[in-house]
């Protein structure tokens, strides 16, 4: 029997620690969630302070922004637009209590169709302003839209550092492979060898592997799904919201302009099957149209495709995404070196970790519990002072 | 207490003494050693200038900091400039790694740190070789003799050695034995040798706080505390700085003490402060006076840091500081913070500020309060990181792609840092806009006295954000445009996440006039570059005129010096060395560098000569041609170090057609 992504739903029972099950808290502002101290706004209206108030609920139109989407017809950005505004009335969070950061490229157009808070930022640097607003503000729902080569090129510092500080936040990466916004060069996720305006005779660049460097820069969550399967792609969303601490989501995305149909090895229909590889926690990974095919692990730790019939019912992997140690899940990282062999998708990663800004609003809160009401005239007297008549 | 200024040479100094030696100290030292003998009648002096120079590893920060510290007690009006290379340790005895800390102190009114040091302390051959040139001929030199050996008289390149090969004639020379003084003195202590030899800046400093009568008990109640953890370093510097003050009083060394007495100042509460803390804690208040939180994204640089280090410490006050990965994420976080209604600061010098670049563009655009502090040093590139210079003010002005305006705002010294980072804090929030606020190496790790301002009385910046509808359309239905504008400072109508009904999109593209919807329609964009050109230039609405020092009345004097930032001390200080000679001279400082002040262009207009020192090749100089088609003449200095009153003097003499006067009186360096 193939595991179907939703079978991974309820992580119940196999979360040691509950890791991953602290969904964030969308109404409440928290001990010193860092709102301005002025007036009417930080009450965030009904429910303020108490994250047990269920917040009114939502329908998809109440997300949906009066902007016309001005993506191509027939662009994979679509399905993540309608997936994320189908996906937020279900999990109870507010509008106006959402923020969605964006850079530049043609994923961070996202924010102007969201009817919610939002900025269009500058190229690749929306992990730090979401990251100034989140430790600010706490209170908030923080969603970062990026793309390959916002995210991993001239972003890349701050990718891997958002990842280390696991601030919490929700990071969308459409990988297409490609710049579409710029009219079609080639990425940092660009096949070797790709040919695009800018690399005539090929491109010499090695690609990342976006989930590998996730991996490797620390994040406690990290999920791939892809824009064929709304089903799946809203589960890894969901599963990443929840997560507390940065939820990093790889989508890979079909540009149908500049590089159309680069996923379509795995992601066709008539690829699925035989192409990608559905982690489900608990589970022995195996995929194929009967089952057929499984992950085996190597004598070295690394891992390899087999078939089952060879190797036998017992020698796949159990997929487990809880462990503190980082090397399986990126070694699965490491099965497929491009979209054009079996693939893993999934959440191959979810572990506990103190979250950025609870840690930050902790500290001072701390400070605060033990050095009393800060006084600005004591501070300035701190230096020692003398008086004169 | 804080101790003024360290650097951090001297700070790595002090962590390693304390890890070696953090051991059970004497129980038999007698810490209440009785105090130094009766002195005979001190000479009163008005002023004195005195240069603590030694290795990097020598602690001449601490030690100047600490002179400073005990004649503010007196008090004494002070001006300091510590200066110090940028590595940590530079290669030992060698002219690259002295560093120094001048101070002058003094019975009146002081406004810079004076030029030429009466007293150069100098802990070794080096630390002599690269000030002497400084002291006047006829000057004191204290002179560590232990320090005066082959090999390191050799790395400082002296051929023989200067204390006995009669070179030094010219100069009243004290060679005393501080390095084997201070081991004698701590002989029986329990102290290693090896660690009782890094007690001997504050032998000099004992030495030195006899020669000049300054108070010791606080120094004593200081070394207590500083060192209470570590006792064998406490009970070495007190035993060295015991035996300094001592041996001032018992060798008969010195023919007289000298004694500035206290200068006379405006009634009220002073401490003595560094421009980085007075700066840290400005910012805090004017994120109290705004009623937001304050927000610190900072990547560390020197000469900023200390701004980010005092702030981490003050969470208390409910401030969030985070150290990012880089420059840019640093100025990111901040405005990100904004936008959630933080007060968003950055701290940086130079090379950040060529990286914040496009994200204060960033901020230009989306209209947020966003505050950039520049502790300028010295450029281009990484320059000379622990000099001072004033060569970013054009970068600040202009250094954005596009029509991006945002208002400059400068300190002009230590304890202004105070109320100009409330004022670059009140004009971002009240503006909603980046704000400049340029510092430099000098004011921000230099000290003066500060009158402690009554907190209370200050004026509340009003951040008035958005809490409903502002607009409505043909029928009736309404709705929250961002960029509605208030009429008299065209700030935008600014709401914060949170806020129910108000969600709105910002972004880096242009925006639509009103809505703030993405409009790429050409009469649109042109409007809306106007709109903020003209809510940047209204800020000059609500800045103060220039206020213009001629005593004979507003162009009466035939010159007008125009001062800005750190040159204010200097170029004051020379206006009143001329009008001491009986001659006329006026000065205008300025603050606010972008708007200038509404009146500036008719103030210029009032003045046939006008004199611009600065830091830098003519930044203010080329902005005040262009933009009142002024003569100026500009007076440029980039040696990495403040102007000297006595150099602001000449060149107004200059001016005056009296340069003649400074040739007679060239060796007075006694600078006000």
């Amino acid at each position: 029997m193939v595991p179907t992504p939703e079978s991974s739903a309820g992580n119940g029972s196999l979360a040691p620690g509950g890791a991953g099950s602290a969904a964030r808290n969308v109404n409440g502002s928290g001990p010193g969630a860092g709102g301005p101290v002025a007036n009417g706004p930080r009450s965030n209206g009904a429910g303020a302070g108490t994250a047990t108030v269920a917040a009114p609920a939502t329908s998809r139109k109440d997300w949906v922004s009066d902007q016309e989407v001005k993506w191509c017809p027939g662009c994979g950005d679509f399905t993540i637009l309608a997936a994320v505004q189908m996906l937020l009335p279900e999990i109870g969070v507010r509008p106006e209590s959402t923020v969605f950061i964006s850079g530049i490229g043609c994923s961070s157009r996202f924010p102007y169709y969201m009817n919610t808070y939002g900025i269009h930022s500058i190229h690749g640097r929306a992990p730090a302003l979401a990251t100034g607003l989140a430790i600010a503000r706490p209170d908030l729902d923080v969603w970062v839209v990026t793309g390959d080569g916002d995210a991993l090129s001239i972003g890349g510092n701050h990718f891997i550092h958002l990842m280390r500080r696991n601030v919490n936040l929700t990071i969308l990466l459409f990988n297409n492979q490609i710049y579409g916004l710029t009219k079609g060069q080639y990425s940092p996720t660009s096949e070797t060898g790709k040919v695009t305006k800018s690399t005539p005779y090929g491109s010499l660049d090695a690609p990342f592997n976006p989930v590998s460097l996730a991996i490797g820069a620390e994040a406690t969550f990290v999920a791939r799904t892809h824009d064929m399967d709304r089903k799946h792609m809203t589960e890894m969303l969901r599963r990443a919201h929840d997560h507390k601490g940065t939820g990093f989501v790889e989508i890979y995305q079909n540009c149908n302009v500049y590089n159309n149909g680069a996923f379509e090895d795995i992601t066709a229909k008539e690829n699925r099957a035989s192409n990608l590889i559905p982690l489900e926690h608990g589970r022995p990974i195996r995929f194929g149209e009967n089952g057929e095919h499984c992950v085996v692990r190597n004598p070295d730790g690394s891992l390899r495709v087999a078939e089952v019939a060879d190797v036998g019912e017992d020698a796949a992997v159990i997929h487990d995404e809880y462990l503190e140690d980082s090397s399986p899940a990126f070694a699965l990282s490491r099965l497929a070196s491009g979209p054009h062999e079996p693939t893993p998708i999934g959440v191959f990663r979810d572990i506990s970790r103190p979250e950025y800004s609870e840690e930050v609003t902790r500290q001072v809160a701390t400070a605060q519990a033990s050095e009393g009401e800060p006084d600005l005239k004591s501070l300035i007297f701190s230096g020692g002072t003398w008086s004169t008549n | 207490m804080t101790p003024p200024i360290t650097n951090e040479a001297d700070r790595v100094d002090t962590v390693k003494d304390e890890e070696v030696q953090g051991e059970p100290g004497d129980p038999e030292l007698d810490l209440a050693l009785s105090p130094p003998g009766p002195s005979e009648e001190a000479t009163e002096v008005a002023k004195v200038v005195v240069r603590f120079a030694g290795d990097s590893g020598d602690g001449m920060q601490l030690t100047g900091s600490r002179f400073t510290a005990v004649s503010s007690a007196i008090p004494n009006d002070i001006a300091t400039l510590p200066d110090f290379p940028a590595e940590i340790r530079a290669p030992a005895g060698t002219l690259a790694g002295v560093s120094s800390f001048q101070i002058q102190f003094s019975s009146s009114d002081i406004l810079t740190p004076g030029g030429m040091p009466d007293v150069l302390v100098a802990m070794n051959p080096a630390a002599l070789k690269a000030h002497l040139s400084d002291v006047p001929l006829g000057g004191t030199l204290v002179v560590n003799a232990d320090a005066f050996d082959t090999r390191a008289l050799g790395k400082a390149g002296y051929e023989s050695n200067p204390l006995e090969d009669g070179n030094l004639k010219a100069y009243r020379v004290y060679a005393v034995p501080m390095t084997s003084l201070t081991l004698e003195a701590c002989k029986d202590s329990g102290v290693k040798p090896r660690d009782a030899e890094r007690s001997k800046n504050f032998f000099a400093l004992g030495l030195l706080s006899w020669l000049y009568t300054r108070p010791i008990e606080p120094t004593f109640a200081w070394i207590e505390k500083r060192f209470s953890s570590a006792e064998m370093v406490r009970d070495a510097n007190l035993r060295a700085f015991r035996a300094g003050y001592n041996f001032g009083d018992t060798a008969e060394m010195f023919e007289t003490r000298y004694e500035v007495k206290p200068a006379p100042f405006e009634p009220g509460v002073y401490t003595n402060v560094a421009g980085n803390t007075a700066l840290a804690w400005g910012l805090v208040a004017g994120a109290r006076l705004a009623r937001m939180p304050l927000f610190l994204g900072s990547y560390p640089i020197t000469p900023a840091s200390d701004i980010l280090h005092e702030l981490a410490k003050l969470k208390a006050f409910g401030v969030k500081t985070f150290q990012a990965e880089d420059e840019i994420a640093a100025a990111g976080a901040a405005l990100g913070a904004s936008y959630g209604g933080s007060l968003g600061v950055t701290t940086t010098s130079g090379p950040g500020i060529d990286l914040k670049a496009e994200t204060i563009g960033l901020a230009v655009s989306l209209e947020l309060p966003l505050v950039i502090v520049d502790v300028q040093r010295v450029g281009p590139s990484t320059g000379i990181p622990t000099k001072t210079e004033q060569s970013d003010l054009l970068a600040c002005v202009y250094g954005r792609h596009g029509e991006a305006p945002a208002p400059v705002v400068a300190i002009k010294s230590p304890s202004h840092a105070f109320e100009a980072a409330i004022e670059a804090c009140r004009i971002a929030v009240e503006y909603r806009t980046p704000v400049y606020l340029l510092s430099d190496g000098y004011v921000a790790n230099s000290t003066e006295p500060w009158r402690l301002p009554d907190v209370d009385a200050l004026a509340p910046i009003e951040a008035a954000f958005a809490t409903g509808a502002n607009h409505a359309d043909e029928e009736g239905r309404s709705s929250y445009w961002p960029y509605v504008r208030d009429p008299h400072t065209l700030a935008r109508a600014w709401a914060l996440p949170g806020t129910p009904g108000l969600e709105h999109r910002l972004g880096g593209l242009e925006k639509a006039d009103g809505s703030g919807e993405v409009s790429y329609d050409p009469a649109n964009h042109a409007a809306m570059v106007l709109i903020r050109q003209e809510k940047v230039d209204a800020v000059a609405k609500s800045i103060p005129p220039a206020e213009v020092d001629d005593p004979g009345g507003i162009g009466s004097a035939p010159v007008l010096a125009v001062s800005w930032g750190s040159t204010y001390s200097a170029v004051l200080a020379g206006v009143r060395r001329v009008r001491s000679r009986g001659l006329e001279a006026a000065m205008v400082h300025l603050v606010h560098l972008n708007p200038f002040p509404e009146n500036l262009g008719e103030v210029l207009a009032r003045y046939d000569r006008i004199l611009v020192p600065e830091m830098n090749l003519g930044q203010l100089s080329e902005l005040l041609r262009a933009r009142y088609l002024v003569d100026v003449q500009r007076i440029t200095k980039v040696e990495g170090l403040p102007f000297r009153a006595s150099e602001i003097e000449e060149e107004i003499l200059e001016a005056l057609g009296r340069g003649d006067l400074m040739a007679k009186e060239s060796s007075d360096g006694a600078d006000t």
